[in-house]
């Protein structure tokens, strides 16, 4: 049943500096509220606890993609479509473009954010396995200043993040270096469209005479947070693909995910799933 | 319940004329726009974004309007079915559908119309794969996708010079 809408608020603040105000003198009390992908279906089902908004959706200073030598960073409001529609992107990160997508339609995609996508921090979203295997930066801004932190380890838990109260995400860096890596992505849902992923795989690797030299391998619907596969990636590293290592690599993969039942998949189809993904992206490395 | 918090009242800009709405901040454009600017054309399904029967372009994006809260439309420019046909005469995708029965039952029709014309403005020479894709996020509870896509594919041509 749909919530009280009565009973919520939702403001807007005209500049970021007047929004980190606000959450510095009350926090805990505002809520960052973005495209509203997310909270908007919450409110339709009558769960959403929290009753004070800021909309952040106007804030320019969260907005748009720059591209410097060593790096593209995307404000924290960039949608996927803005994604999906950039250059440079689709170049150098065809993994983060194939995520954007991927999420939801086209009217999803216009409205929700990079930056929202990360901080509702559900581990069925798509486009963290592949900021994960990017190497992703993620900017915390407050009132006090502003930080950089990996997100790998930004995640402490099931829709836990290491984030505080006062803090929005500034933006999302993304380092070109890798830019000449190899890259899969893959996502099973119910349908093509529209579906929540059962399982979604990312893999990025770098190939030096037919060996595996460097590689990151992160998933999505198999933890609680969206995970990346180190121990894996340990197992890979340096190797020539052969059947044994792949019978290995997936060995490994078991016993570092832990994927569970639930409305849509079951765990033992879903460690299934992932081990065959695992093997389908080492196989695109056999000459 | 909780306390009601103060309505708001924004203005926008809906099929080409100035109108101001009064309610709570939160409310859904959807229903703001159905039961305040007695715009009933738009259509509610789901109402948690994944069928498309509400799609509305606001700011000449495609958006699902049960989505997006009353605040965040202040100053925005929408267009919904209702201000698809010039008086009269049809859009050549309404009469496409018309011609080549992309319309059974109705409900989803002013999200697929406005989708499709939604990507005809991005891309004027879809593939049939494109089509899929710019209509992926309107379901048709019907199933009639396949003379929808046809519909589509009609109204491209009719819209190609020479045609």
């Amino acid at each position: 049943m749909r919530s009280y809408v009565p009973g919520y608020e939702i403001e807007a603040p005209r500049t970021l500096s007047e929004a980190l105000e606000r959450i510095a003198r009350e926090p805990g009390v505002w809520k960052p509220f973005a495209g509203g992908t997310d909270v908007m279906v919450l409110l339709e089902a009558g769960k959403l606890p929290h009753r004070r908004f800021l909309s952040i959706w106007k804030l320019p200073e969260l907005r748009g993609i720059s591209v410097t030598p060593e790096h593209v960073t995307l404000g924290a409001l960039t949608t996927y479509s803005e994604i999906r529609r950039h250059e440079i992107l689709a170049r150098e990160f065809p993994l983060l473009c194939r995520a954007a997508a991927e999420t939801g339609s086209v009217a999803t995609q216009n409205r929700g954010t990079i930056g929202g996508n990360i901080a509702n921090a559900s581990p069925a979203a798509d486009s963290p396995p592949a900021l994960l295997v990017s190497d992703a930066e993620l900017e915390l801004i407050s009132a006090r200043g502003a930080r950089w932190v990996p997100y790998q380890g930004f995640w402490k838990g099931y829709k836990q993040i290491a984030m505080r109260e006062d803090e929005l995400i500034g933006g999302i860096r993304l380092p070109r270096e890798k830019s000449g890596w190899a890259h899969f992505y893959r996502k099973v849902g119910t349908r093509r469209a529209q579906a929540i992923s059962k399982v979604c795989f990312a893999g990025a690797a770098h190939l030096d005479a037919g060996r595996i030299a460097d590689v990151r391998i992160a998933l999505g619907s198999v933890a609680p947070i969206v995970l990346r596969a180190v121990e894996t990636e340990a197992i890979l590293r340096g190797e020539k693909v052969s059947p044994a290592i792949v019978a290995a690599a997936q060995e490994t993969l078991a016993s570092e995910i832990t994927p569970i039942s639930d409305i849509r998949s079951t765990a033992h189809y879903r460690l299934r799933v992932a081990q065959n993904l695992l093997a389908e992206f080492c196989e695109t490395f056999v000459a | 319940m909780p306390e009601a918090t103060r309505k708001i009242r924004v203005q926008c800009e809906i099929n080409g004329r100035i109108v101001s709405l009064e309610a709570h901040p939160m409310s859904r454009l959807l229903d703001v726009l159905r039961e305040e600017a007695g715009l009933t054309g738009t259509k509610e399904g789901c109402g948690e974004g994944e069928c498309g029967a509400c799609s509305i372009e606001m700011d000449g994006a495609l958006v699902n309007s049960c989505l997006v809260p009353l605040l965040q439309a202040d100053g925005a420019k929408i267009r919904t079915i209702e201000g698809v046909a010039d008086f009269a005469k049809l859009s050549a995708v309404q009469q496409a559908f018309l011609t080549h029965g992309g319309a059974q039952c109705g409900i989803c029709t002013p999200g697929m119309i406005l989708a499709a014309l939604n990507l005809l403005s991005r891309n004027g020479h879809p593939t049939d794969s494109e089509i899929r894709e710019g209509l992926s996020g309107n379901l048709c509870r019907c199933t009639g996708y396949t003379k929808i896509v046809e519909s589509v594919v009609a109204a491209c041509r009719s819209l190609r010079p020479g045609s």
